[in-house]
């Protein structure tokens, strides 16, 4: 486990506390941080690996102390100052706020029903052809890291690694994280969901017909 | 040199610690440089708590059950079949409906953060952005359902789906017996937005 967000698994958590679906957030702050990270995003200076990275990033401390909306607040400074939006002095509120360059690229009212709408697809062209039919049977790495950067950012967890599983469905070429969080470029390659026995994962699985399928890309993957 | 978050720098702990004040004043800061507009934090927020959320998810559902056809879309290319009923966008662009059967049972979760589909369901509810839920779930199913107070039957086996990727996926209950011939309304009445999750199963309110 090489960051704290790659939880999958682990023991000790204790209850989960169900809540009324009426219940969309639960305090003025909440829909202020959410619909902020969402505008921000629309500066156009990250993509949502970037972002996701930005809060794996966190303290594990931090990540482990702070409530949900906190972490995106975190992860939304941390983007703020990395990508030159905002300096630490800015933050800090030792400058005086002129207007930015950036802020032409800023989401008004009326554009936030079609920025919502028209969402963010995944899926791109690819020269990467697919090497794994539905059916087949496939092996996962065995270090569930980024290949490219150390302590870089990847979506297959820990609980998952070096696990053998079988090819559900295809997904179609979408764009890798692993690469795209780190401004390497989209490189999209196929992506497929992949099941695998609860046995595979656990050594004490609750129903022996359990499963758990993952989406996992290509590079993930070696046939088994 | 790849573009990278240094990790030992943790910029948030120059703005305010309190929460609440943490978010006020960010908010104010890039106000101020022209970079956000509160009119379009507040849209977004109206959009989430008014127009967006799981009665989108419950339409699906109810119309699943009603509709063979419409079932059959679902399967064959969802993300298309549920833009074609408006149900697009942020977070959804990628859909896979997954359904229950006496056989085996759906769950839902994001391990690594708390990817839902929002054009269906909304806002996803705390427990699922929790770290019990995220942790417990993939492991340990059914003593998850146990704190919902939902027990499945000894022979039914249980899928969860990890969303890693930009797929979303959403889970139609098993349809209650004893509701042939309801409208689609009265039975939309029948789907909680858990049991789209997976963590209940359709039913009447309680």
């Amino acid at each position: 486990m090489s960051r704290v967000h790659d939880m999958g698994g682990r023991f000790g958590d204790g209850a989960v506390i169900p809540e009324a679906e009426d219940v969309i957030f639960h305090a003025d702050w909440h829909p202020r941080a959410l619909a902020l990270t969402l505008a921000a995003g629309s500066l156009g200076k990250w993509n949502i690996d970037v972002s996701r990275h930005a809060r794996e990033c966190l303290a594990p401390k931090d990540y482990t102390a702070f409530s949900y909306y906190e972490k995106w607040m975190g992860g939304l400074a941390a983007l703020l100052v990395d990508t030159g939006v905002l300096t630490p002095d800015d933050l800090a509120g030792k400058t005086d706020g002129e207007i930015s360059d950036l802020a032409v690229k800023k989401l008004t009212a009326d554009q936030v029903a079609g920025v919502l709408a028209r969402g963010g697809p995944a899926d791109r062209d690819s020269a990467v052809p697919p090497n794994f039919a539905v059916g087949d049977s496939v092996i996962t790495r065995r270090i569930a890291e980024n290949i490219l950067v150390n302590g870089g950012h990847t979506r297959l967890p820990s609980y998952a690694a070096g696990a053998r599983g079988r090819v559900l469905m295809y997904h179609g070429t979408h764009v890798l994280p692993d690469s795209n969080a780190h401004g390497l470029g989209e490189a999209p390659e196929p992506l497929y969901a992949v099941v695998f026995p609860a046995a595979e994962l656990w050594q004490h699985p609750e129903h022996p017909r359990d499963e758990v399928v993952l989406d996992l890309w290509q590079s993930y993957l070696a046939p088994a | 040199m790849p573009h990278d978050i240094p990790d030992h720098d943790h910029p948030h702990a120059l703005l305010p610690p309190e929460p609440a004040l943490r978010v006020k004043a960010l908010e104010t800061i890039l106000t101020r440089k022209g970079l956000v507009d509160p009119a379009a934090l507040d849209e977004i927020i109206d959009t989430y708590e008014n127009k967006i959320g799981p009665r989108n998810g419950a339409h699906v559902v109810a119309k699943a059950w009603r509709e063979p056809d419409f079932a059959q879309s679902l399967r064959d290319d969802a993300t298309a079949a549920l833009s074609d009923l408006g149900y697009f966008g942020r977070q959804g662009e990628h859909m896979v409906v997954v359904e229950n059967t006496p056989d085996t049972h759906n769950l839902v979760v994001c391990t690594l953060c708390s990817c839902y589909p929002w054009p269906l369901l909304g806002i996803p509810p705390g427990w699922y952005k929790s770290d019990a839920y995220r942790a417990r779930v993939v492991r340990e199913p059914r003593r998850v359902l146990a704190d919902f107070g939902l027990s499945l039957p000894e022979d039914t086996a249980v899928r969860v789906w990890d969303s890693t990727a930009e797929v979303r996926y959403l889970v139609v209950p098993m349809r209650p017996d004893g509701t042939d011939g309801w409208s689609e309304e009265a039975l939309m009445d029948l789907v909680s937005r858990d049991s789209m999750i997976g963590t209940a199963v359709a039913g009447p309110p309680s």
